[in-house]
């Protein structure tokens, strides 16, 4: 069955790869779409057997590569965690394939848009079934192909295909630093299996290894390197450039790609390497400082983006930074639960976006929206559910696993802690304004689109409109029904060593404690109300006056033109230099062309032996006697003296 | 010792000639130093017991050769005043070959002539007591009979050769070709035409 | 004092360098060029002939009859090739026959 899981998605690709401009495109959406369709119910059933049941199962499939130490054997290691993502990615993957058949009905690319989906569930899948670090890797780089692919469907569009070259490069560098870990951890375990890793690690605490001039201690060294690979993959502040970029590609894919599962991949392997960084308290630092940074960090930025794709995009960047924050204090199940929570309401908020910008003819700048209460009810009974979900309005999903992640960070009762947990309820402050920012400006207020477009403005076909739902329901009740089993007192039986639980830091938390994300969401709530709703040129004159650090933010704190002008510009000198003077002045001045000059060269020399004078000629011939009478003079000539 | 005077006093005028041969200015006082330089070699030749073969040089070279050369220089009509000397110019390079050459030749002619295979220090007159000429046709037309027709035949290219070269037809010149003129018809010369009073031919 | 063959070779030496000198030493005119070929040729004749006279073999005097029959269709044909050439070209500057100049 878990096969199946895992292989439907890829003969869906296939099929609408190969067989897609032959079949058509209805039956590359049919046939794609009902297979991972059938995937998300099998994994809800392995979810059942596996997590609920407790039937943990490894299945191997076939060795890649079994050489000396190093063996890499295709398996699926299902356990709780997996199960958990089998289901996300599944499920989320399956609504979004549905929903692309109505959202990208106009699409000539159909086939190849279903594919790639298809593919990137594939690769995603392969990921978390992964039983040691090669075929993580594998998958690793198998989603960021897929990211590129996507974010570059449409590939006509120039700033699409830049922006499908920096996510690949920015993951890039992570990759390089994941590849580095797991070079270290090869090194340092002479295995690269989880189980014998796992089992080994703390025998191997406190050792060192040599890196560069340095010598570090080798699993804080290896955990942190393998978290540079979930910087890249998981957009985290300093390697976040891509995501917002990434919204080139169409609304499905940042709803699958850039909100519920790709970028959650590093999420996904701190927590399977927990029991690594449990022994790396360094590395978990980092983490939860990055984690918290860049959860304050995106939603500062988020609060005067004018896309509204970007502001979610943002948020997304923000949440994901609560899930490491969590992760970095050690609750890890905290983490993993916001990640299932979030994969609901992100995607749904994602997709409703879709919806409007399908509604409004691909309009996407929130300044040309407004007044769509009215004409899309449900569409907007959608987005409020995500957004509460998202603020953490009590009793959502994202209430109960937000709440959580807040108070780990409360309760590590350390300076990162600390550091995380100022963050963290700063964000929320903002996470709750900027979200509540796009709810006034895309549905109240006058309306600011053209008359037409207003006037063909219509609700989502079914085909979108059924995943809507079904996400609105995920964001509700995904809080309340697991929460137990991911954090609460079940939660050991729950993730029985798939990751690593901590039972005894659970002690009652003090009561502000409880209403604090809460009173933060209010206070989010009610300042976007006074902007947009009550005094709708309050904004204006905030950016006016406080031009500068408008502008700052709005520049995403200017990241981008930083890193231009310390790498990409750089890079470009640099090559310029090597192709122009190394390649052509060098290489080519020495190789070919230069060869070619020098024959030149000569040959011009020798030419000017070829004077046409016949007594010039007889000179040499004469010079040539004598010198053939001297030789022989001095040899002797062959005659015996 | 009267043989000795005559060699140096032939080979002396043989040298002096030939260096004239090719600084003279004049390409007919060229011709006629070259003329005399051919005179001298054939006496040396009569001293070395060849006097059919310098009969033959004075025959055949100064007759006929060194007069067509004069014919060509004369014909040729060249202007005095072209004549430059870039003589001096190339002269140490050429002198210095020139004289290595020539070192090396003596060294070398000289070093077999004082090895032991050097027969007499004379010339030696021929064992059986004919003329040289007739010693000459007794061998030439057996044993190299086809040398001789070789040289023949090369005498023969050379006259065809020649005047391949340089024939030319004048396009402006009339010819006449006898044959033609005499085998003419009376048809193709004359022809009768009545003539109306006043008219005329036309 | 008896003169040996090495002073026949001697002098045929000297004549044949003037020759080479003839060659390549003019600027003047072509004629001075087959001039010097001539005195080349005299001076091989004057050493097969020595050589012959020395070794009492008649066969440098019969290959000195050759090369002399040789030199008379050379002279020939060499100087038919200066007339036509100063047909042409009106000259025989010997530095202006610059056309195989590369």
């Amino acid at each position: 069955m878990y096969q199946a899981i895992l292989f439907l998605p890829l003969a869906g690709a296939l099929f609408a790869g190969l067989l897609g401009p032959f079949a058509g495109a209805r039956a590359s959406e049919v046939v794609t779409t009902t297979l991972v369709l059938i995937a998300a119910l099998l994994s809800w059933i392995g979810f059942y057997e596996v997590a609920i049941g407790g039937h943990e199962q490894r299945i191997e499939l076939a060795r890649f590569i079994v050489s000396g130490d190093l063996k890499a054997i295709w398996s699926l290691r299902i356990d709780t965690l997996t199960a958990v993502m089998l289901v996300v990615v599944t499920t989320v993957s399956g609504l979004v394939h549905l929903y692309s058949i109505g959202y990208m009905e106009e699409d000539d690319g159909r086939p190849r848009f279903f594919a790639y989906l298809s593919l990137f569930t594939f690769a995603m899948l392969a990921l978390v079934t992964a039983d040691d670090f090669v075929q993580l890797f594998f998958g690793w780089e198998g989603v960021g192909l897929a990211s590129y692919l996507l974010i570059g469907f449409w590939y006509h569009k120039p700033s699409a295909n830049a922006a499908a070259i920096k996510a690949f490069i920015v993951n890039r560098v992570g990759d390089f630093g994941f590849a580095l870990g797991i070079f270290a951890v090869f090194t340092l375990f002479q295995s690269v299996q989880y189980d014998a890793v796992f089992a080994s690690a703390p025998d191997h605490a406190g050792e060192t290894m040599q890196f560069l001039w340095m010598r570090v201690d080798a699993l804080t060294l290896i955990c942190l390197l393998l978290f540079m690979g979930a910087m890249g993959k998981s957009a985290q502040f300093l390697l976040h450039t891509w995501l917002p970029d990434a919204m080139e590609g169409p609304t499905p894919v940042s709803a699958l790609i850039h909100a519920a599962t790709m970028v959650t991949a590093g999420v996904f392997m701190v927590a399977r390497l927990s029991p690594l960084f449990e022994l790396a308290p360094i590395a978990l630092n980092v983490v939860a400082v990055i984690g918290a940074t860049t959860a304050f960090f995106a939603a500062t930025v988020g609060l005067v983006q004018n896309d509204i794709k970007r502001v979610v995009a943002y948020s997304t960047c923000s949440q994901l930074g609560y899930m490491f924050a969590a992760e970095g204090v050690g609750a890890y199940g905290a983490g993993m639960f916001h990640l299932f929570t979030h994969a609901s309401f992100k995607a749904l908020l994602f997709l409703g976006a879709g919806a409007v910008i399908h509604a409004l003819h691909h309009e996407q700048d929130l300044r040309r929206m407004g007044a769509l209460r009215k004409v899309l009810p449900f569409t907007w009974a959608m987005m409020l559910i995500g957004t509460l979900s998202l603020t953490g309005f009590p009793f959502t999903a994202g209430f109960v696993s937000k709440d959580a992640i807040i108070e780990a960070t409360y309760a590590a009762h350390s300076w990162v802690g600390n550091y995380a947990f100022v963050l963290t309820l700063t964000a929320a402050v903002l996470t709750s304004f900027y979200s509540w920012r796009l709810m006034f400006l895309a549905f109240e207020g006058k309306p600011r689109e053209p008359k037409e477009i207003l006037a063909h403005a219509h609700e989502p076909p079914l085909t979108m409109g059924i995943p809507l739902a079904l996400l609105a329901l995920g964001a509700l009740l995904t809080g309340g029904l697991f929460a137990h089993l991911f954090i609460g007192t079940g939660q050991a039986e729950f993730w029985r060593g798939s990751l690593v639980t901590h039972e005894g830091a659970h002690h009652e938390a003090p009561l502000w404690l409880l209403a604090a994300p809460t009173l933060a969401m209010a206070a989010g709530f009610v300042t976007a109300w006074y902007f947009y709703i009550t005094n709708p040129l309050v904004p204006f004159g905030l950016a006016k006056r406080f031009r500068g650090v408008h502008q700052f933010l709005l520049n995403a704190w200017y990241f981008d033109a930083l890193y231009d002008a310390l790498f990409v510009r750089p890079a470009q000198q640099l090559g310029r230099f090597l192709w122009k003077t190394g390649d052509g002045a060098v290489i080519d001045g020495i190789g070919p062309d230069g060869i070619a000059a020098r024959v030149i060269d000569i040959a011009n020399r020798a030419i000017r032996l070829q004077t046409g004078y016949i007594y010039h000629y007889a000179f040499v011939m004469l010079i040539g006697v004598a010198l053939l009478i001297t030789y022989f003079l001095f040899t002797g000539g062959g005659v015996k003296p | 010792m009267l043989s000795a005077l005559f060699f140096y006093l032939f080979a002396t005028i043989l040298v002096g000639a030939g260096f004239m041969v090719i600084a003279a200015k004049n390409p007919v006082h060229a011709v006629l130093y070259l003329i005399l330089a051919f005179f001298n070699a054939a006496g040396l030749f009569v001293l070395l017991g060849a006097e059919f073969l310098a009969m033959i040089l004075v025959v055949v070279y100064v007759g006929a050769v060194m007069v067509l050369f004069l014919f060509v220089v004369m014909m040729l009509d060249v202007d005095f005043a072209e004549l430059r000397a870039g003589f001096i110019k190339y002269l140490p390079v050429g002198a210095t070959v020139g004289l290595l050459l020539l070192v090396e030749l003596i060294l070398i002619l000289g070093a077999w002539a004082t090895a032991p295979e050097t027969v007499a220090e004379a010339p030696t007159p021929p064992a059986v007591d004919i003329s040289n000429t007739e010693a000459l046709g007794l061998i030439l037309y057996t044993r190299y009979v086809y040398l001789f027709e070789a040289a023949g035949l090369i005498l023969l290219v050379a006259m065809v050769g020649a005047i391949v070269l340089t024939l030319h037809h004048k396009r402006d010149v009339k010819r006449q070709s006898i044959s033609q003129q005499v085998q003419r018809t009376r048809a193709e010369s004359v022809e009768l035409v009545n003539v109306e009073t006043g008219r005329g031919l036309s | 004092m008896t003169i040996g063959l090495s002073h026949y070779l001697t002098v045929a030496a000297i004549l044949f360098t003037l020759g080479i000198f003839g060659i390549f030493l003019n600027r003047k005119n072509v004629i001075v060029i087959l001039m010097s070929v001539e005195l080349m040729l005299l001076a091989v004749n004057l050493n097969l002939v020595a050589f012959s006279a020395f070794h009492a073999d008649l066969v440098g005097q019969i290959f000195a009859m050759i090369v002399l029959t040789v030199a008379a269709a050379e002279a020939a044909i060499g100087l038919a090739i200066v007339v036509v050439y100063f047909r042409n070209r009106g000259t025989i500057d010997v530095a202006e026959i610059d056309l195989l100049k590369g």
